[in-house]
């Protein structure tokens, strides 16, 4: 070969680098997007402009809910090495938690993106951060930023108002623009209005420099977009009355449910006992929500809407209303109390459907719906009750037992009203007659009910035979709109019949032997009725009250767990809640002291 | 004296306009490289690239000057041409500034001159003269060991220094002896050592457990293959070679078996032994080899981002975010290309390639029209020392090559460079512009 045509190889292996180094161009430049991913991370950022969340307010304009200043610490793995490192021990000690948690948040930070910033100290109070911004510059990386913490300073109504925490995976991967990192309800009020509350986020994006900080808007600002802040929620909640509930329930296990039986408004809502939700923000969530969850007592549990506790006597209004209205009996119907299938208290013998409530006559009403159930037509005992029972589970869902009272609490539990098909289950078709299920004629037995749907109950009463969805928002945004009218609900029950009944809950407060005098409030017709529901432990003090009498203005029912009788113990409760709407201020305050300062256990006889 | 056209007519104008296009391209790319997110202030003289306008200032008046002086001067003393250089890089040993790790400058005041871009010129000169004085046969042995001198000199005193980016460059001079008729087999050996060399990088990094001397390097199962396929082709030679030749070709495998191995061996070792973590790290990276450390291939990963999101036609002039916000590291000088790439695109960038590429096979071109063995041999020098600048800068910032540090002809910052790379070209083009009048 001459020499001279190794001129060409030589050339030859020139081009062949430069169409390698095309090629890679191509690729790098072109046809992947692997390279233009990285260098978008690597330089843009995109700002978060997080809107301010709606405020929940009571009926009166008082905050329940509210945002404060704080501080999330940020750290930048990066920017940290690039400058030698930093003396972990002090900045553990100036952030207030241990150094090995400062060094797993390190660890974490540095898995997550060396060059980015992660969020290692969450909502720092602002106060707290006073006491650390003048020290915090001394150490490379970290820095703060400012956030707003969402706060319940009054500490009252914990479980409607929810609890608002960091989003999980499942809420990212949802789609719905949340991010490592943000917040959203995660119960009650806060999460069922979440879209309300939340607003829309704005975003900003920024070209950011090797040390992260923000140097001119991406794509001149174009595709930037400003927030919207949320809206407030205007609560039906009386916090005035909420305070004084929850003062009266300390150290009880049980609900309050005050409504406004002429609009369903809810007044008060009460589980106890209740925490504060403060104690769920921050950095101690974890530990606090532990020991709350861990706590015999069930604090997070929300009794008001979540426990189904079995009605007991207050059933037998519902019982009656049902038995006036299919005509099985009449307001005079007088029945012997035999206490031969079922025991009765208290000195009686031949009450009307008036005086079997006042003296809550179990065989009474134990006869009732062995009336309306095995009426003999049928011939047969099963048959009958397999025909009967459907009206009257019917009957008893119109008073809201069993349903969703009008859908206005996702969380709220239906409770049980059993029907043909339940007892089918259990016993098999047709092979239970009313002998089996006799026990829910007292409001015992299978049936379930909220304390909700027992204050719903005194709102009926109280309306002579209709209710309003119970709701608790009145309106959103910054005007108050009075258009939202709840749903209205029948009972189908003519309002004459609740007249004998009404007078019976009048007479179970006001009478010398009534069972529910202590639910007395001077100057005030109550009109009330006591449970006591049989447990395997000391009995559930249940009362349902309405008053004033002649108009109406708060239907309540009051539940408390393993407390003994329903007139011992809910009913002075209800007297005072009562007294406190609807004259502002409670002047028994002998009564007040002693349910106040009664905890568990409770004394089993009281004197 | 056959012509006597002014020198200006007579240059080869490709090769000048080449040049010119890349020191243009060179001091837009560096104004935006240094000029950050800020508007270039072009005649801030303080700044790299008010600096770099005026070497490429003087970069012209030097080509310019070399133009009009007579070809047969740079003959006559490429001799002391290259003696000064050897002393220079003498000198910088001595008395250098170290900058980076590397003894490779003199300071004056805020200059710095870095002698090593100087040797090249130097060594291709020499080179030529020592290779053109022979009239017939020019890739002797006795050529070749002069040549190996001549060319290890500068590269060891070099290395001292230590600046391995610039000693690989003088590898390159091997496409001289190539074109002066070292065999090809030369050429396939070198191929074959850098095959070995991926090999031996590749397997070097892992460990082993092997069934009696415990747990080892992998290159020790490299070791066992050469050896294995050495056996089987010893064992094998009369199956597929002629009797007559049978000696001859055991002797070959027997040979290129041992240095094979002994390369591979001694090449693992100058790796564990004599290089530090973070340069092992560097190689490493490059064969994908997971160092452990996420901030070992920062560099090149900053690189390739810049490049690869400059997309068809680039974000721009100085509208880059990774050149205005200091990503990438060495920007203005070694990562040059990285700034073409963000801001001039696939187009842009591809434009440089190609116009290297041109430049590179014109001065092949040049070199084959000259009668004077000196010029032609020169002229090989001169594309060898492009290509291999082009070749590991270029190979760098797209991931190709390992991060080496040395500059892109022409468009890096740094005046030493620039002013190297116009005399190693320009006294090329005074030589070719003469190759009608003088016979050498
Ligand atoms: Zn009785």
């Amino acid at each position: 070969m001459n020499l001279r045509e190794r001129q060409w190889i030589i050339s030859g292996i020139f081009l062949l680098i430069t169409l390698i180094f095309l090629g890679r161009l191509m690729q790098m430049q072109i046809f992947s997007d692997e390279w233009k991913d990285y260098a978008a991370r690597l330089t843009e950022e995109t700002e978060t402009l997080t809107p301010a969340r709606g405020l929940i307010l009571d009926r009166n304009g008082n905050i329940l809910l509210n945002n404060k200043a704080g501080y999330d610490i940020w750290f930048t793995p990066r920017v940290c090495t690039a400058a030698g490192g930093l003396d972990t021990n002090q900045l553990a000690l100036l952030l207030g938690i241990s150094r090995e948690e400062l060094e797993r948040e390190f660890k974490r930070a540095n898995a997550y993106a060396s060059y980015r910033p992660s969020n290692i100290r969450k909502q720092l109070p602002a106060e707290d951060y006073a006491k650390i911004s003048g020290d915090l510059w001394r150490y490379p990386g970290i820095e703060a930023r400012r956030r707003s913490i969402r706060t319940n300073p009054s500490g009252l109504a914990s479980h409607l108002l929810g609890e608002y925490g960091e989003v999980n995976q499942n809420d990212i991967d949802a789609n719905e623009g949340y991010r490592l990192g943000d917040y959203k309800g995660k119960s009650g009020l806060e999460f069922q209005w979440e879209e309300v509350l939340r607003g829309k986020p704005g975003i900003k994006r920024h070209i950011v420099d090797l040390r992260n900080d923000y140097r001119e808007s991406a794509q001149q600002g174009e595709l930037d977009t400003l927030p919207i802040p949320g809206s407030d929620l205007h609560l039906t909640i009386d916090m005035e009355l909420q305070a004084y509930a929850e003062k009266i329930m300390a150290n009880k296990r049980g609900a309050i449910v005050a409504l406004d039986p002429n609009t369903g408004e809810i007044l008060a809502m009460v589980s106890a006992p209740t925490y504060e939700t403060d104690l769920l923000t921050g950095r101690d969530r974890g530990n606090n929500y532990d020991s709350l969850l861990n706590h015999k007592n069930k604090p997070l549990f929300n009794r008001s809407m979540r426990a189904t506790y079995r009605p007991g006597s207050i059933f037998k209004m519902v019982q009656g209303l049902i038995a006036l209205e299919s005509r099985a009996i009449s307001p005079s119907t007088r029945i012997f109390c035999d206490r031969m299938v079922i025991g009765c208290h208290g000195d009686h013998s031949f009450d009307n459907l008036e005086e079997a409530i006042a003296h809550s006559c179990n065989p009474y009403f134990h006869e009732v719906m062995k009336r309306m159930i095995q009426d003999g037509s049928t011939g047969s005992v099963f048959s009958d009750a397999h025909s009967n029972l459907g009206d009257w589970a019917e009957s008893v869902r119109n008073f809201g037992f069993g349903t969703d009272l009008g859908g206005h609490f996702p969380s709220l539990r239906t409770g049980m009203v059993p029907d043909t098909a339940d007892y089918d289950k259990m016993y098999g078709r047709k092979r239970w007659a009313y002998s089996t299920i006799y026990s829910i004629s007292i409001g015992e037995g299978e049936l379930l009910a909220t304390p909700l749907h027992m204050a719903n109950l005194a709102a009926i009463i109280a309306n002579h035979g209709h209710y309003f969805a119970p709701h608790v928002v009145k309106s959103v945004g910054d005007s108050i709109d009075d258009s939202f009218k709840p749903e209205r609900f029948e009972t189908d029950i003519k309002p004459s019949n609740f007249n004998s009944i009404i007078r019976a809950m009048q007479s179970v407060v006001t009478s010398i032997d009534g069972t529910g005098k202590k639910a007395q409030v001077p100057g005030i017709t109550v009109c009330g009725k006591t449970g006591t529901v049989q447990t395997k432990r000391v009995d559930h003090s249940v009362f349902i009250a309405f008053a004033p009498m002649e108009n109406p203005q708060i239907a309540l029912s009051v539940y408390v767990e393993n407390a003994g009788s329903g007139g011992d113990w809910a009913a002075p409760i209800a007297s005072l809640i009562i007294e406190k709407q609807l004259n502002g201020e409670v002047t028994q305050k002998e009564k007040e002291r002693r349910m106040i300062r009664t905890t568990y256990p409770f004394p089993k006889y009281f004197p | 004296m056959r012509r006597t056209a002014p020198i200006f007519q007579r240059i080869d104008w490709f090769t000048a306009a080449a040049v010119m296009a890349l020191m243009i391209i060179g001091l837009f790319n560096v104004a935006s490289a240094t000029s950050g997110a800020d508007a270039v202030d072009w005649f801030d003289w303080g700044n790299k690239q008010g600096k770099q306008i005026i070497w490429v200032a003087i970069g012209i008046l030097f080509a310019a000057t070399i133009l009009l002086i007579e070809g047969e001067f740079f003959i006559k003393t490429a001799v002391i041409h290259y003696g000064f250089n050897l002393l220079t890089l003498l000198a910088v040993l001595a008395i250098g500034k170290t900058i980076g790790g590397a003894k490779s400058w003199f300071s004056f005041g805020n200059v710095g001159i870095q002698p090593s871009e100087f040797a090249k010129t130097g060594t291709a000169l020499m080179l030529a003269w020592l290779l053109s004085r022979t009239s017939e046969k020019i890739a002797t042995r006795d050529n070749l060991i002069k040549a190996i001198i001549v060319i290890g000199i500068p590269a060891g005193l070099i290395l001292l220094q230590p600046d391995a980016g610039t000693v690989l460059v003088f590898g390159g001079l091997i496409f001289v002896f190539y074109r002066e008729g070292l065999s090809g087999n030369v050429l396939m050996g070198v191929f074959s050592a850098l095959l070995i060399t991926v090999a031996t990088i590749l397997t070097g990094a892992n460990q082993l457990n092997y069934p009696v001397i415990g747990s080892h390097s992998a290159v020790f199962m490299l070791w066992g293959v050469l050896l294995g396929i050495g056996l089987i082709l010893w064992i094998t030679t009369p199956y597929w070679i002629v009797p007559r030749r049978r000696k001859f070709v055991r002797r070959v495998i027997l040979i290129s078996g041992i240095a094979s191995i002994g390369f591979s061996g001694m090449l693992h070792g100058g790796m564990e032994k004599v290089l530090k973590p973070h340069q092992r790290d560097r190689i490493h990276v490059l064969f994908g080899i997971d160092v452990g450390n996420p901030d070992a291939d920062y560099n090149i990963r900053h690189s390739k981002a810049a490049i690869g999101s400059g997309s068809w036609t680039g974000k721009g002039f100085l509208q880059g975010p990774m050149t205005a916000y200091g990503f990438v590291p060495e920007q203005e000088t070694d990562f040059i290309f990285c700034t073409i790439g963000e801001e001039w695109g696939f187009f842009g960038s591809s434009f440089v390639l190609i116009l290297f590429t041109g430049l590179l096979v014109r001065i092949l071109m040049l070199a084959e029209r000259q009668r004077s063995a000196f010029t032609r041999i020169y002229a090989y020098g001169v594309a060898s020392i492009l290509f291999m600048h082009y070749l590991i800068n270029v190979g760098m910032v797209i991931g190709l090559a390992p991060v080496i540090g040395i500059p892109l002809p022409f468009v890096s910052a740094g005046g030493s460079s620039l002013i190297g790379f116009t005399l190693l070209i320009f006294i090329l083009l005074r030589l070719d512009a003469e190759r009608f009048t003088v016979l050498r």
